[in-house]
């Protein structure tokens, strides 16, 4: 090593393992440890909630890196341990355990944890059938029941939660999604295309219910076991498993406990620099201004991680990468390659490129001819020349959008 | 383990060996080699790891599906020979691959 200095990256998700290796790539002349507090080498999460719950995919395919290319980049993995609170006076990371590292720059890829449910149903926290869905031990238990014929109950009506309704029922599990909404994907996307998934589940043979209100858990006499789940309206669900997937909450506890502004996410500036200047942040954790949406956002979501990630280790090493990219995000469900990108919130026009019952469109947020977001369906090409109808921010003729025989392509600067 | 070339835009070669069914994508970034980004992490979803398969081995590797080549088309600079890296497999049958990489996945 050509220097003494350490950066400590908290967090080995996809944020943390891209941030300690391009840190290194960037030029970082010290030593890099890269903490986590899950034990299995860092892996892509997505196919958690499809092809590894499926069964399609082993687990070594998930490693987002083999361990020798951490070897190469100089990255040391200390694995399965969990940091317990930072001393930024001191630049000391201290263990849960008691040991402690000094370090010369910090790093938070601390990511998110899944929502829990409301006090309420609490009881049910503690049974062996019900599960939140985050990780790969998460996914690992909830395999072990994952079996044709079982009686599935889902609540949440999200991403996750549908993606795990696609992969159930075509597995030959019985299955149910409650969602508390009145329509699922109610938080993203566009009542029409809200009611396009609800169709597709249904004729796939979920049960689909909107509008529910979980109001208690059924436990076995030992409360070891969800038995049922009694909704608001008093319906009464029998199931064997449960798989709760109602959002995410940013691991934001102990960057706020040392100090760093906070405020649903942590804090960072263009370049992934919290307010303290030796501290970077990356990923589903953080919060920053979108030059694009003039606002503060917090994203989750892949790709996002991974960019934030680049900027953060060029700024640990005094270079510039602007994070200022556009946020995308993908869903697969049954034959349905969903692809977004952009943040809809604002729009005051849908407009509808190609057929719904055809599973072949795209949807298109407009706010006056400002194109804020698109969503499509089994699109590709169409989805990356939407992306960059949206970073671009081109004033578009929604009738041209809406026309097929336009090309988007056309529409965009030749 | 069968072995592949992957040349960067720049012209610098990695010379690698890959276990029997990994993706090239993969095997690039086991290797930290620069320019492959793997957005989506291999699911076809994001033509960031596209390359271009060097012309002797064009017609020598299954021909891409219609998801690649729907992703194919939005890749910058695409080629005839353009893949996408993550769908690709090394094999014995690719033993001495040999792909370049494009100027640019973003």
């Amino acid at each position: 090593m050509q220097s003494d200095e350490l950066l400590a990256v908290i967090g080995a998700g996809q944020a943390g393992a891209e941030l300690a290796v391009q840190a290194r790539e960037a030029g970082w002349p010290g030593r890099i440890v890269l903490v986590g507090d899950e034990a299995s080498l860092p892996y892509h999460r997505p196919p958690l909630s499809k092809a590894y719950l499926a069964g399609a995919v082993s687990v070594d395919t998930l490693s987002l890196k083999a361990h020798a290319a951490y070897e190469k980049a100089g990255v040391e993995l200390m694995l399965g341990r969990t940091v317990e609170r930072i001393d930024r006076a001191a630049r000391c990371v201290h263990f849960v355990g008691g040991e402690s590292m000094v370090y010369s720059r910090l790093a938070f890829a601390t990511g998110g944890r899944p929502r829990r449910l409301p006090e309420a149903a609490l009881g049910a926290d503690n049974a062996g059938n019900f599960h939140y869905l985050r990780t790969l031990a998460d996914v690992d238990r909830i395999r072990a029941r994952f079996v044709p014929g079982a009686r599935l109950a889902i609540i949440g009506g999200g991403y996750v939660g549908l993606e795990v309704a696609a992969v159930a029922v075509k597995h030959g599990l019985h299955v149910v999604v409650l969602e508390a909404a009145p329509r699922v994907l109610a938080r993203v996307t566009a009542p029409d295309i809200s009611a396009f998934y609800e169709a597709v589940h249904r004729e796939a043979g979920v049960d689909v219910r909107t509008g529910v209100q979980v109001e208690c858990f059924e436990l076995n006499r030992d409360r070891s076991r969800v038995t049922g789940i009694c909704c608001r309206d008093g319906a009464r669900i029998e199931c064997d498993l449960v798989i709760a997937g109602i959002g995410l909450v940013p691991n934001t506890e102990l960057a706020a406990a040392c100090g760093l502004a906070v405020d649903d996410g942590i804090l960072v500036d263009e370049h992934s620099r919290t307010s303290d200047p030796t501290i970077v942040a990356a990923g589903d954790c953080t919060r920053f201004h979108s030059a694009l949406y003039g606002r503060s956002i917090r994203l989750e979501s892949v790709p996002n991680a991974l960019e934030q990630a680049r900027c953060a280790a060029a700024a640990l090493n005094g270079k510039e990468r602007l994070h200022d990219s556009v946020p995308w995000f993908w869903s697969d469900q049954y034959d349905l390659k969903l692809k977004m990108v952009g943040l809809s919130q604002g729009h005051d026009r849908l407009v509808l490129r190609g057929s719904i019952e055809a599973r072949s469109f795209c949807a298109f947020y407009l706010k006056g001819r400002r194109v804020l977001a698109v969503d499509t369906v089994n699109r590709v090409p169409d989805f990356m020349w939407a992306k960059r109808l949206v970073v671009e921010q081109i004033a578009v003729e929604a009738d041209r959008l809406a026309d097929e025989s336009v090309p988007l392509k056309s529409l965009l600067p030749q | 383990m069968p072995k592949l070339t992957i040349i960067e835009f720049s012209g610098k070669e990695h010379h690698l060996e890959a276990e029997d069914g990994k993706t090239v994508m993969q095997a690039a970034l086991d290797a930290l080699v620069p320019g492959i980004m793997a957005d989506c992490g291999g699911s076809c979803s994001c033509a960031t790891c596209h390359c271009y398969v060097d012309e002797a081995w064009v017609s020598r590797l299954p021909a891409p599906e219609s998801a690649e080549r729907d992703m194919l088309e939005c890749a910058l600079d695409p080629l005839e020979n353009s893949r996408l890296s993550c769908q690709l497999r090394v094999t014995a049958h690719t033993e001495g691959l040999v792909v370049r990489l494009p100027k640019s996945q973003v």
